[in-house]
């Protein structure tokens, strides 16, 4: 007896939740939103004499001061959506699949490739299914040579995708040369910038609508794909147990390879959707690092699409923001990144006390004696 | 329950606060707004040459923080054009954009936005865009360059004077961006105005296929000074070179800022374009509802074209003097940096049928001829540069 006594509990002791309640969660991510938004503020204060709330005021104002910035707001969360439904099949049967990146940008590299060499020869709508065609393909190939390697030859293809998003990177660089627009600008410039051929049109004379319906689209057939469909099955067994898959009869390597082509393809869709439907142009930063944050936002949302809409939205809104407050304080960009940088660690951060509890060495024990 | 109750009531005081957040926004004293839009940011000497002439013409005019707008670090893509269309909707009259790859971003904002104007630096569509509200503009820089390649060249004549090298090892090692129009058309000038008091001298040129690399600049500085340059100068935008040529103890002419805290032993001089009365041009027109130029050429006359003080410690003596005399005869049209009888290509001198790509077009064809009365007319029939000729005497203009 007396020896158990001596033995002293830890100051802080962490132990695993059971599965928390979905409120629950919710609330620790809203909190966790809450004080990024505080330390952002204390962040302004320190480096100007901006009046902290007035941070937020701006960070609403940027994202819905007026009707364009709205639809801006909507694209944005559309494409990190969609981005973000790209990468969840792959990662909900555990294939860690780090080259959405690299598949989106090759989709947005050959939808440029058709708008060059293909726009002054085939009438636009021909034209912008032809882009669709091969950015999925695309897409498809980039993500499934990772694949092939790993169901051959069970290479990692964490380090396999991720080198492949360098290739692309390169192979991006490589034909801006041929493309550059004017000539040493080293850009594409805008491309057919007046016959706007392989552009996609504007519904309802607003130019982002088709991009927002499109991805509204893939949302919710990829929540009926993954919940309801037979594929979706085998990728969640895959994704718990490969061992058991086998038992009850999946064909492991086909369910990885079927899974990853379609990875491939909604990457390759959002290229198309990113050079198509809004830059008109390509740069080797056309996806801008959004194939990472969608590891993110999947990861977040449990790959539930329709909560993932909701976390693009969020990091989409976050992200706005902090650009907003860099410019009217006249702050130089790289302050939103910093915010941005933040708001991540919070969000990222809070997942942690959603799965684990923090327990303090308790007084109320010793007193029991 | 109670804890979490707690931190609800937490988190609806913070958005609560944040909706309420003041409404003390000072009275706008004037609606008038400018937006610039710049690819880096004060640590690029290009863009800080812009920022710096925007704070200038700021205060001239006497404008406030709120009605002067910066987005910097933007990069030449759909980002400039998200930039730009900001600026539009935080209710800017004009939108200033300082990087040649911003242009066929800018210009589909201007399409879509014909009540802003929109400026442009060393573009080259405005004439053939046909947008009213489309500006481009630029300054006859290889004027400054001619200059401070005078001064060059009679630094040069000092050290062959001093018996530090003869006057056939007389060789200057320029450091470019990109074989472009632009940096030929500067490096040529620069030449000219070297060979027009050191008949002997000869050039090579290097490039970093980059505006902006510290690195690279640094190593092709060194790399011309091992290759025997005797001095260096530079069109690319970072301190790299300067910084290599003060290790060295070799003289350096710069570009855009005053080098001398750099290299206090081995800077001459620079040239540099102020955009300052182009700003102040650009911000009275829209301010009193007067057309801005669709192209415009600052000059040595306006004030765009200038030269950053002589750091009289390295420069060759009477240097100051012969600047002052050139300076005036280029004014006048006594001179002319690209006056045909002073140099030549591929042994020839260039007659009047000479071509240059001054209407930009897909293929690049040279349209308009540019020599007449003895000189070629560069930034006359556009004001971005169109030289694009390899001068006798300067070696790597082409890289294979």
């Amino acid at each position: 007896m007396n020896n158990v006594k001596k033995r002293k509990d830890p100051l802080i002791r962490i132990s695993k939740r059971d599965v928390p309640v979905w409120w629950k969660s919710l609330i620790i991510r809203v909190v966790a939103v809450a004080f990024a938004l505080v330390a952002c503020a204390g962040l302004i204060v320190i480096i100007s004499d901006y009046n902290p709330l007035d941070v937020f005021k701006t960070m609403i104002e940027g994202n819905f001061g007026t009707e364009r910035k709205i639809w801006n707001l909507l694209q944005n969360t559309a494409l990190l959506l969609c981005i973000s439904l790209a990468v969840t099949p792959a990662f909900k049967m555990k294939f860690w699949n780090l080259g959405a990146e690299g598949q989106a940008l090759i989709g947005a590299l050959s939808t440029a490739a058709c708008m060059i060499y293909l726009g002054d020869k085939l009438p636009s709508p021909v034209l912008i299914l032809v882009m669709l065609v091969v950015s999925i393909l695309s897409g498809m190939i980039w993500a499934v040579l990772p694949a092939i390697f790993k169901a051959k030859f069970n290479t990692n293809e964490s380090l396999f995708t991720l080198m492949m998003n360098y290739v692309a990177t390169q192979l991006v660089l490589y034909c801006i040369t041929f493309w550059e627009n004017p000539k040493g600008s080293n850009t594409v410039g805008i491309i057919n910038f007046d016959s706007e051929s392989g552009w996609l049109p504007a519904l309802f004379d607003q130019k982002y609508l088709l991009n927002i319906l499109i991805v509204t689209v893939i949302t919710v057939i990829m929540y009926i794909y993954l919940k309801y469909s037979k594929h979706g099955y085998e990728i969640s067994v895959v994704g718990e147990s490969e061992n058991t898959a086998r038992y009850i009869g999946i064909n492991v390597k086909k369910v990885i390879i079927r899974t990853v082509l379609v990875s491939g393809a909604v990457c390759g869709i959002t290229g198309f959707l990113l050079v198509s439907g809004t830059h008109h142009t390509i740069t080797a930063d056309t996806v801008g690092g959004q194939g990472f944050t969608a590891i993110m936002v999947s990861w977040l949302a449990k790959f539930n699409p329709f909560v993932m809409a909701g976390v693009s939205f969020l990091i989409t809104f976050l992200e706005r923001g902090a650009g907003e407050i860099a410019t009217i304080l006249r702050l130089n960009q790289s302050v939103a990144a910093i915010m941005q940088g933040i708001i991540l660690f919070f969000i990222i951060g809070s997942d942690f006390f959603i799965n684990y509890k923090i327990n303090f060495r308790s007084s109320k024990k010793e007193g029991h004696k | 329950m109670k804890k979490i109750l707690a931190l609800l009531l937490a988190v609806v005081m913070v958005f609560a606060l944040a909706a309420c957040g003041g409404n003390n926004n000072d009275e706008a004293k004037d609606d008038f707004k400018v937006g610039f839009i710049f690819l880096h940011d004060e640590n690029s000497t290009y863009d800080k040459n812009f920022m710096d002439a925007a704070a200038a013409v700021q205060k001239e005019l006497g404008l406030t923080d709120e009605q002067v707008l910066y987005k910097s670090n933007i990069p030449e893509s759909n980002e400039c054009y998200e930039a730009a269309l900001e600026l539009v909707d935080a209710g800017c009259d004009v939108i200033f954009g300082d990087s040649f790859g911003f242009e066929s971003h800018l210009l589909k904002a201007a399409k879509e936005h014909p009540e802003v104007q929109f400026c442009h630096a060393t573009g080259t569509n405005a004439k053939t865009a046909g947008l009213a509200n489309y500006h481009n503009a630029f300054a006859s820089i290889y004027e400054g360059r001619y200059l401070a390649g005078i001064a060059a060249g009679m630094k040069l004549n000092e050290m062959i004077k001093e018996g530090k090298f003869t006057a056939e090892e007389a060789k200057m090692g320029y450091v470019g961006a990109f074989p472009y129009a632009e940096v030929i058309s500067g490096f040529s000038s620069f030449y000219l105005g070297a060979k027009s008091v050191c008949p002997t001298v000869t050039m090579e040129v290097k490039y970093t296929n980059s505006w902006f690399d510290i690195a690279a600049e640094k190593e092709a500085a060194q790399a011309l000074i091992q290759s025997g340059c005797k001095l260096i100068s530079q069109h690319a935008d970072s301190e790299g070179a300067p910084k290599a040529c003060e290790e060295k103890g070799i003289p350096n002419i710069a570009y855009n800022i005053n080098t001398s805290s750099i290299g206090p032993n081995t800077a001459i001089i620079s040239s540099k374009i102020s955009w300052e009365p182009y700003m102040k041009l650009m911000i009275e027109s829209v301010m009193n509802g007067k057309e801005i130029p669709v192209d415009y050429t600052g000059t040595l006359a306006t004030g765009s074209v200038q030269l950053t003080e002589l750091n009289e410690k390295v420069a060759a003596e009477g240097t100051q003097a012969a600047l002052d005399a050139a300076a005036e005869k280029l004014k006048n049209g006594e001179i002319h940096v690209f006056d045909t009888s002073t140099f030549t290509v591929g042994g020839k001198t260039l007659d009047e049928n000479t071509l240059a790509d001054v209407i930009p077009d897909a293929n690049y064809e040279a349209d308009t001829k540019v020599v007449s009365d003895g000189y070629y007319h560069e930034s006359e029939y556009r004001s971005a540069p169109y030289f694009f000729v390899v001068i006798d005497g300067i070696t790597g203009v082409i890289p294979e």
